[in-house]
């Protein structure tokens, strides 16, 4: 994992001005719409780190962006083989992009492994930068490599740029009197720095970043300030590069914008949850990739009303997320798949006893251990189904990185008013993958309340609100409201221990029924093209992206394709049955064997079809414009 | 009195703290006695009851929230100290109370029990122990005595007991202390010392269930023996027990011995003396391993320290982070970190 960058929530907010966009008079510039690039190294050659650096600063010119972050679950596989490829996409436009690409323009391979690992994705006749230094017999042999593709005409079809990356870079920072290993580790901000003036990006901001990161040692930080501005002067004094591109800004809506991944923005939407309620934020989570990012980022926020706690265990996580609810604060607690399977107990105590509870499931490849830093949507049947009983709870997905601010948002709005459980399911992709975001104004942000029964008068612990259903919030420290819950039965209205038949199914009926009138509380679907037609496309969480380009693609075509996308998934939008019915066909993309799929076949009777993909990856737009075309032809 | 809790005129009396809920342990069960105790002692801690929260797991033990009319949590099995977590961090003013037995604070919530302990937050933990699963009728518990008979091991377990005081102290939890069911003043004594102790508290409360494992500490509680076979703890003195008051313990090495008082010219002064607040629990755990028929069973604060409270530390670095940077608000927050505009 990259390090983010220097959020420094606190004092940090900074504008940055963009530099100018005239390119040196030395070389030609090429302007382009969009491009795509792929860092790719060892895990220990600091690939996430130039990523996100490339990232940060592209954002700050004004870019639209899209990235895909792909990394090992070992922390430093053996260096030089093919386990331990780390790499970093980026999709940057003078456009709005929902993807990061579904092949790059660009890779930038750090070592044999990585070129192995990713050749095949590069766009015939894309830029290749290579550090023909790395290009040992040994790492050769690690790859697996017979013969050296650098000399055996392999890569004929690809604009190859051998550099001799490592030498060049010991030479630059020599004078920063550094041990050869780890001057050798300042290689990935030389080639940023020549990426960088690839595409006239200015290096000031990752200056800035290397001077805060490594105020503790001046050495470190001249090595690696000399190594990046070395990289950028290589590139624009010699004449390797005859050409630089140019993307301009992005035509995007006014505003003021930044930089966020999905976990960034799902802990700032908690806390905006909190902020808006006024109830302290409570967070109890386990380390677990790919959500400890959540963690991290909430730790940081001590001046505001959030608690972080790093439980013993998964189960102790959600346990205290619900002491917490019981108490009065917005109780949260964050996982991913494995984590949930070891917190359903918890959950259905928190649906028997009915508290506002938000699981945050950032879903990876599963089942068990699986692919802990690949994404997947493995694990909506878990969300939706996943535990004994008849045991409701409200589902919900953010669509893209940024949309994870106004969801984490929304899953606290339907817990606190509806008194129930609410996952929040994202994944990998979204955690971990970075946009532009369009930060709100305050005013902009849902406004919703929350109350605690105080009257002491008429009090039961399971009266109900006609409307929602939802029980009264009574918190320990109200005077003449003292009473018991817990995971017994409950007696209607009086919330005693029963044992009664006709109670018990009463009870079950109407914790469905108050999940199920969520549905009054949330917003419809919109459809994207026209309302009926011959196929619609359905789609939830972090498909969205890859779903809306491939559909407005072969709108432009001429193509009878809709497509809608589910933010809200227990209880489904009111109008989504009725969307349903006036297609001809539906097809819902995921990226598992067709849960969501399953559970609207079973809801609406509708013969809808999958798009199913299990690679631990997200989908390519063309997969999913390959399966429209095909439905279409019949 | 206990931390951060408004006192008020203490004129609640036991009778308050009991619910209008019918008691369904078996009738003789231990619990009872307990339970009593428990509500007798409540009315002097000054504390009104909407600020007292009891949070249980599953188990016998764990209907107790039901009997007390403070708040009241029976959660699922093993967890009550996770629940009492979450809550004590957010509600630090609330008096905070996990009642567990030896399945569920030690078998299935052993990780919840210690780590919530070397936590050290504000909560009273109080372990029934009875040596026995009562509520799934009567399967052997992590305390059950090695090769005993049970429901489950109907050929004899083949584990050892664990020793729960012993994993109190190896879990730097600085209230450790035992009692027992039938002894009332003691137990009633015991638990109020536990709740005016500032950090965690756990107490082991020796009880009889007269169903599944009926006498299992009659050979030391029962009226006729206890004086001989039990030993109290009490701070700064020695270590004397007996029906006549001349018996005792001493160290041999890092070995307690039962000695009696002018027998081989052992005289008082030899005795260990007792110290609740030494420096290291290292006495305390060897009285802990004190087991019959050898030595007399001790009860009473085994150790007690003062250290810092993890809610209270917490709520330090919010104070600390609030001064040297002003409140949040959710204009700092949506116009924190680098940014760009658009226009």
């Amino acid at each position: 994992m990259s390090p983010p960058a220097p959020r420094a929530h606190e004092e940090t907010a900074q504008t940055v001005s963009t530099q100018t966009e005239v390119a040196p008079p030395s070389a030609k510039v090429t302007e382009l719409d969009t491009v795509v690039i792929r860092f790719a190294g060892d895990s220990g050659d600091g690939m996430q780190l130039t990523g996100t650096q490339f990232a940060d600063t592209t954002a700050l010119v004004g870019n639209d962006l899209a990235t895909l972050p792909d990394f090992p679950a070992e922390i430093r596989a053996p260096a030089g083989t093919l386990a331990g490829v780390s790499g970093y996409q980026i999709s940057f436009s003078s456009h709005d992009i929902k993807t990061p690409g579904d092949q790059p323009n660009v890779l930038v391979a750090m070592n044999p492994a990585a070129l192995k690992t990713n050749i095949d994705d590069l766009d015939e006749g894309g830029i290749l930068i290579l550090d023909t230094d790395a290009f040992t017999e040994g790492n050769l042999a690690k790859a697996g490599y017979k013969s050296n593709p650098l000399k055996d005409g392999s890569l004929v079809g690809y604009r190859l740029f051998d550099i001799p990356l490592t030498a060049l870079t010991l030479h630059a920072v020599a004078e920063a009197g550094l041990s050869g290993r780890q001057a050798t580790r300042c290689k990935n901000f030389f080639a940023l720095g020549l990426v960088f003036w690839l595409y006239e990006r200015p290096v000031d901001y990752t200056r800035e970043w290397i001077e805060k990161k490594f105020k503790n040692s001046e050495q470190m930080a001249k090595a690696n300030t000399l190594a990046l501005l070395a990289g950028y002067n290589y590139a624009d004094t010699t004449e390797v590069f005859t050409t630089h591109f140019r993307v301009r800004k992005a035509d995007l809506a006014p505003g003021t914008y930044r930089k966020v991944t999905g976990n960034e923005a799902t802990a700032m939407g908690f806390i905006a949850a909190s902020m808006i309620t006024g109830r302290p934020l409570f967070y109890g989570s386990y380390p677990i990739t790919p959500a400890s990012d959540i963690l991290h980022e909430l730790s940081k926020f001590k001046n505001y009303p959030v608690k972080t706690f790093q439980a013993e265990d998964e189960i102790s996580a959600i346990g205290a997320a619900i002491g917490a609810a019981y108490g009065g604060s917005l109780g949260l607690t964050g996982t991913s798949g494995p984590g949930v399977a070891l917190k359903s107990e918890a959950i259905g105590l928190a649906v028997m006893t009915e508290l506002p509870v938000v699981i945050a499931n950032i879903q990876r490849g599963g089942p068990s251990t699986g692919l802990p830093t690949k994404t997947e949507q493995a694990d909506l049947f878990q969300a939706v189904l996943g535990r004994n009983g008849e045991c409701p709870v409200a589902v919900v997905a953010p669509a893209t990185p940024a949309d994870c601010f106004p969801m984490a948002i929304e899953a606290f709005r339907i817990a606190t008013t509806h008194m129930t459980p609410v996952f929040f399911l994202s994944d990998g992709y979204l955690g971990n993958g970075a946009e532009p975001w369009r930060v709100p104004g305050s005013g902009d942000l849902p406004k919703f309340e929350v109350r605690f029964r105080t009257e002491k008068e008429g009090f039961f612990p399971y009266l109900r609100d006609p409307r929602t259903l939802a029980r009264p919030w009574a918190v320990p420290g109200t005077p003449g409201l003292e009473h018991r819950i817990g995971g017994l039965e409950k007696e209607d209205v009086t919330g005693n221990v029963s044992y009664d038949p006709q109670n018990h199914e009463k009870m079950v009926r109407l914790r469905a029924e108050k999940i199920a009138r969520i549905a009054d509380d949330i917003p419809p679907l919109q459809v994207l093209g026209k309302d009926s037609g011959k196929l619609l496309v359905v789609g939830w969480g972090s498909t969205y992206g890859a779903i809306t380009s491939a559909v407005q693609e072969l709108q432009a075509k001429g193509l009878p394709v809709s497509s809608i996308h589910l933010r809200h998934l227990n209880p489904f939008p009111r109008n989504l049955g009725e969307i349903l019915g006036r297609f001809d066909k539906v097809l819902v993309p995921e990226l598992n064997l067709g849960q969501l799929r399953t559970l609207i076949r079973a809801r609406y009777l509708v013969d809808a079809v999958g798009l199913n993909k299990v690679q631990g990856k997200p989908f390519k737009v063309s997969e999913i414009t390959k399966a429209i075309e095909g439905i279409l032809r019949g | 009195m206990p931390s951060g809790v408004d006192v008020k005129e203490p004129k609640l009396t036991r009778a308050d703290f009991a619910t209008d809920q019918t008691v369904r342990w078996c009738p003789g069960c231990g619990d009872y006695a307990i339970l009593a105790q428990v509500q007798k002692i409540m009315p002097n801690l000054g504390i009104p009851r909407e600020n007292i929260v009891f949070v249980s797991g599953i188990g016998c033990s764990s209907r107790f929230p039901y009997y007390m009319n403070t708040y009241g949590f029976h959660s699922i099995h093993g967890r009550a100290p996770t629940l009492a977590t979450g809550l004590k961090v957010t509600r630090p003013d609330l008096s905070v109370w996990v009642v567990t037995g030896d399945g569920d604070g030690l078998s299935i919530g052993g990780n919840h029990l210690i780590h919530a302990m070397r936590r050290n937050l504000d909560i009273k933990i109080l372990l029934f122990n009875n040596r026995i699963y009562g509520l799934t009728k009567g399967q052997y518990s992590p305390t059950s005595e090695f090769g005993k008979k049970t429901k489950s091991s109907p050929f004899g377990t083949a584990e050892q007991p664990i020793n729960p005081l012993g994993v109190a102290l190896a879990s730097e939890c600085t209230f450790v202390a035992r009692s027992v069911d039938i002894d009332t003043q003691h137990l009633s004594m015991i638990v109020e010392r536990a709740a005016r102790h500032k950090g965690t508290a756990f107490v082991e409360i020796y009880q009889n269930c007269n169903i599944f494992n009926d006498g299992a500490f009659d050979d030391f509680v029962a009226r006729e023996v206890r004086a001989d076979r039990m030993v109290q703890l009490e701070h700064g003195k020695p270590l004397i027990f007996g029906k006549d008051r001349n018996r005792g313990i001493r160290l041999r090495g890092v070995h307690p011995e039962a000695v009696t008082l002018g027998e081989n010219g052992v005289t008082e002064s030899d005795l260990l003396v007792h110290n609740e607040t030494a420096l290291e629990p290292t006495l305390a755990y060897l009285l802990t391993r004190m087991n019959p028929p050898e030595y007399p069973v001790p009860v009473g604060v085994f150790y007690r320290a003062d250290r810092p409270r993890f809610e209270e530390i917490l709520e330090q670095q919010s104070i600390q982070a609030t001064a040297r940077l002003g409140a949040g608000s959710i204009e700092r927050l949506l116009n924190s970190g680098a940014s760009w505009k658009v226009t």
